[in-house]
């Protein structure tokens, strides 16, 4: 018997051996990893109270620490809160913190290894911690008019970037929020607001879900770029090849048919150029293009404009990966490559693959952070251009580009047209199942020759007539905006 | 076996002097605390303090009179896991919140009833005669929460709970000990019998089917546990204290394969049928998933949250009342172990880990060193009984195995776990008092012990001369 008692305390000795395991596990091994989990509210707990560092957009503060109460001793606060609520983010005691306010908190909490030293002295001197403060690319006057050009009410995105650089101007959206109302310290007013924001559909409250780096939209026209590209890099196309353009092509193996858009100029020809079927914006040659070439190719080229890829690490904010989805049919296939069924877009992804066109070819990492400033105002970090990957040759960029400039210049995107400046342009319009409403999209740079900005813009669920008068005629107006500043 | 016979020392001093030190340790950490708050060194922690001083020195005086070879390092462990018990939960009362209070009481209640046990059973071989009536004791203690009117209902998911005027109580923590009570008795008179019938396949033996009947019972009362009270820790822990017991008794280790398919298969059938188990199955293997992060009921936030906190703990911890255990739901009871991680870091849970495998070790002690069967199978029983508590809480907050609704024994908010916990505490005092006390030769078997003129010791002492046990021990 008693040998038995000394196999059971061992049994009990060995249960707690793997105690001792797991506590060591949680609190030393693995406690990094859980320290820097998202829904880990420690650390802004811990420092939630103390002056954290501005977000300053055109030498103004979008985001402060003001005085607060007794009990906390600052509280954030947001300036022109919707305007810039998609890229700050919020920063809650109860929610955890969202936007740069996340990404950058570390450096906004004057926690990030730069500040050390800083840290040090301020330990010292007996100072209050104080946060860095961080300085964005954005301009104040684009993103304001990219905001007002969608109308309230209307879900849309606009980014504006600078293809040689990546450097973001403008990056809006609608509906937007006030991060105001979640930074409450109160609890019980925190709670309710946030409950009655996320009752709003498509608002940008998380950056990887919703927004410009993360509602993920059918493309429409504007992925036969991709096609445009894939087929130029196979080696089967030149600029001169002649297309098929049936009015109707028949889905294979399928009973249904993808058709030319009824009411355009697509059907005079039963064949197309290239520059006709990107004036037009043809279905039929694009699809024709996809099928021949397969679905490999156009995916490849997909990734390599980005798609399913990140965006590298100078956007600080949290993304989500465009999708063009594998083992498609044939049917299927000929769908996505006019930019429906399944494959999705954000606007920051269309945006970039412009700019890559833009830019020769070379897609440059798209930045948000112009620059970090220690409390001193000492400069402690600047963002340099810096390229992300090539999508193209420059040969093919620049034959694109001419299409593009065509299409605005002939085609149907000569809404955008900007007297004096060529303009490269492509719209789409995805079509929303059957409710005649659409995506409607226009993506483009200008000047073409020498480019200085790209603009995308996505106004969703929207007939075709309203689509076609908020997006080209209001790139237009952002063109200008920037180009005589 | 080396035969060795020594005079039996009480050693109550040593006791004496741990208790000081356990003292220092509990009352350290409640002056810690209150300094921390706003209250200050107040009158309330000095009453508090003295109180808790005095029951721990009443109590190792009545052992002095009545129990006096006792094993002195069982009273000071867990005088010392009481006393920092108060003190976290007292640390985690908020304003108006009267849980540390009330756990005073209830320290005070079970001191009490344990220090009665040890003053009127005297010797724990008379619980040997009231097995059936243990066994009786048990399935009324387990069917009591499920009859409406004294039923508190389901609280937390759970029917564990009767009602007892203005407080609640959980009898299932007082039927852990008339089961083992029960077991005991019941393996210690039909050993015998168990271990010489059955069919030898392989290098095993395995028992006869109708010996199988109190494994069966006992499987059945554990699944009951689980299905109508919806309490998955106690009913592991059942079944563990009769698997553990059985082996002891007939040294087979095909009771315990039987026993662990037994669970596995029961416990497989649960996750299938019952959502509870389900769920704490899913935020256990899932816990880091978006969907049942956020779940409620039978998420996996509470868990996760803890095991912020620990982590934000580390090794040394934030120090008493500077972490942010109020960010873990059920800090104070439930997840005491992550409140201990975080504030005492991981030398201070270590410190405490080390305390409950010193605590049941000394159990496992007695157990061997007592020389009636009844008494080994109930030493054992209890001290894995602990050992088993703390690690299905302990692994299920550092999310090892899935967390389930136990006490961490001594430490944890509740008055009926602190009761059954000093009762167990009090009859471990008891048993080692035998084990280490001199060589008793009466009879072992159903005989009521004849009075002593020497209350201190066990039984009367009628040679000193070697006796010729079958298991001889060496004694301390």
């Amino acid at each position: 018997m008693n040998q038995a008692i000394r196999s059971s305390w061992i049994a009990a000795v060995a249960m707690f051996a793997l105690i001792f395991g797991a506590i060591s596990y949680v609190q030393v091994i693995g406690a990094d990893d859980l320290n820097a989990n998202p829904w880990n509210q420690r650390a802004i707990l811990a420092s939630f109270c103390n002056e954290r560092g501005s977000i300053i957009v055109g030498g103004k503060p979008i985001a402060e620490s003001v005085p607060g109460t007794e009990s906390c001793a600052f509280q954030r606060q947001y300036n022109q809160p919707e305007l810039y609520a998609g890229v700050t983010g919020y920063f809650s005691k109860f929610f955890g913190s969202t936007g740069l306010e996340q990404s950058m908190g570390e450096t906004l909490a004057g926690n990030s290894d730069q500040l050390f030293l800083d840290r040090m002295s301020q330990m010292f001197l007996g100072n209050e911690p104080k946060g860095a403060s961080v300085e964005l690319t954005l301009d104040p006057a684009i993103q304001q008019l990219a905001f007002d050009l969608i109308p309230d009410g209307q879900r849309g995105s606009i980014v504006v970037t600078n293809p040689k650089t990546g450097a973001i101007l403008a990056m809006a959206s609608k509906p937007s929020y006030d991060p105001n109302l979640i930074a409450s310290h109160d609890r019980a007013t925190a709670d309710a607001n946030y409950t009655e924001l996320n009752q709003i559909p498509g608002i940008n409250l998380n950056q990887n879900v919703s927004g410009p780096t993360g509602n993920l939209l059918s493309p429409g026209s504007v992925f036969k770029l991709v096609d445009t590209a894939a087929a130029l890099n196979s080696g089967k196309y030149n600029k001169d090849s002649e297309l098929p353009n049936p009015s109707s092509l028949p889905l294979p193996g399928s009973s249904a048919s993808l058709p030319n858009y009824a009411g355009g100029n697509c059907n005079v020809r039963e064949t197309a150029t290239f520059v006709f079927a990107l004036e037009q914006s043809c279905n039929t040659p694009f699809a024709s293009i996809a099928l021949d070439l397969g679905q490999d190719a156009i995916r490849e080229q997909a990734e390599k404009f980005g798609f399913g890829d990140n965006f590298g690490d100078q956007l600080k904010l949290q993304m989500a990966p465009s999708i063009f989805p594998k083992d498609l049919d044939q049917a299927q296939l000929a769908q996505s490559s006019v930019g429906q069924r399944d494959v999705k877009a954000t606007p920051l992804q269309i945006n970039l693959m412009t700019a890559a066109i833009a830019n020769g070819g070379v897609q440059m990492k798209p930045s948000l952070v112009k620059a970090v400033r220690a409390p001193d105002l000492r400069v402690i970090s600047e963002s340099k251009p810096e390229s992300l990957r090539t999508s193209t040759t420059a040969p093919i960029a620049s034959q694109i580009t001419e299409w593009m400039t065509s299409a605005v210049d002939n085609g149907i995107a000569n809404g955008a047209a900007v007297p004096g400046v060529k303009v490269a342009g492509k719209t789409g319009t995805a079509e929303l199942g059957d409710s005649g409403l659409n995506n409607s999209w226009f993506t483009g740079f200008a000047p073409a020759n020498d480019p200085q900005v790209a603009v995308t813009i996505v106004m969703e669920g929207v007939d075709v007539l309203s689509g076609a008068k908020l997006t080209s005629p209001n790139a237009k107006k952002i063109f200008e905006a920037v180009l005589n500043k | 076996m080396i035969q060795t016979e020594t005079t039996p020392k009480p050693r109550r001093n040593v006791e004496l002097v741990l208790i000081v030190l356990a003292l220092a340790v509990g009352i350290g950490a409640s002056a810690l605390v209150s300094i921390n708050s706003e209250s200050g060194l107040d009158n309330d922690f000095w009453f508090q303090s003295s109180l808790l001083a005095v029951a721990a020195f009443a109590f190792h005086i009545v052992l002095r009179l009545r129990a006096k070879y006792a094993d002195p390092v069982i009273l000071p462990i867990v005088v010392a896991l009481n006393g920092l018990g108060l003190a976290l939960i007292h640390r985690m009362d908020g304003p108006g919140d009267d849980t540390g209070n009330n756990q005073l009481r209830w320290t005070l209640i079970a001191m009490a009833v344990s220090i009665a046990v040890i003053w009127f059973l005297k010797d724990h071989r008379i619980l040997r005669r009231f097995t059936y009536i243990s066994l009786a004791a048990s399935a009324f203690l387990l069917l009591l929460p499920l009859i409406p009117g004294i039923s508190a209902g389901e609280i937390l998911g759970a029917r564990v709970w009767i009602r007892v005027g203005p407080m609640t109580f959980q009898p299932g923590e007082i039927a852990k000990i008339t089961l083992a009570i029960f077991f005991a008795g019941y393996l210690s008179s039909n050993r015998d019998l168990i271990l010489l019938a059955g069919r030898k396949i392989g290098p095993m033996q395995f028992p006869r089917f109708k010996d199988l009947g109190p494994m069966i019972t006992a499987w059945l009362v554990s699944i009951g546990v689980l299905v109508f009270q919806r309490d998955l820790g106690s009913s592991i822990l059942f079944f563990g204290l009769f698997i553990v017991m059985i082996y002891v008794a007939t040294s087979r280790i095909s009771w315990v394969v039987i026993g662990l398919l037994l669970i596995l298969g029961g416990g497989f059938i649960a996750a299938q049928i019952f959502s509870h188990v389900a769920f704490r199955i899913d935020s256990w293997i899932n816990a880091f998933t978006p969907e049942v992060f956020g779940r409620s009921p039978g998420g996996s936030g509470q868990i996760v949250e803890g095991l912020f906190g620990m982590a934000d703990g580390g090794l040394v911890g934030t120090g008493l009342g500077q972490g942010r255990p109020d960010l873990v739901p059920f800090a104070n009871s439930d997840m005491i172990v992550a409140l201990i991680g975080e504030e005492l870091g991981l030398i201070g849970l270590f410190a405490v880990v080390m305390l409950y495998l010193l605590l049941f070790t000394r159990g496992f002690r007695a157990a061997l060193g007592t020389r009636d069967a009844f008494g080994k199978l109930l030493a054992c029983g209890l001290s894995f009984a602990i050992a088993l508590q703390c690690f299905v809480v302990i692994g299920g907050v550092t999310r090892l195995i899935p967390l389930t609704g136990l006490t961490t024994p001594f430490l944890a908010a509740g008055g009926s776990s602190l009761l059954a916990n000093w009762i167990i505490v009090g009859l471990l005092l008891m048993i080692s008092n035998t084990a280490r006390g001199p060589v008793d030769t009466t009879p072992m078997v159903n005989k009521p012990p004849a009075t002593s003129s020497n209350p201190g010791a066990p039984k009367p002492v009628t040679a000193q001369t070697p006796s010729a046990p079958t298991e001889a021990v060496k004694q301390q």
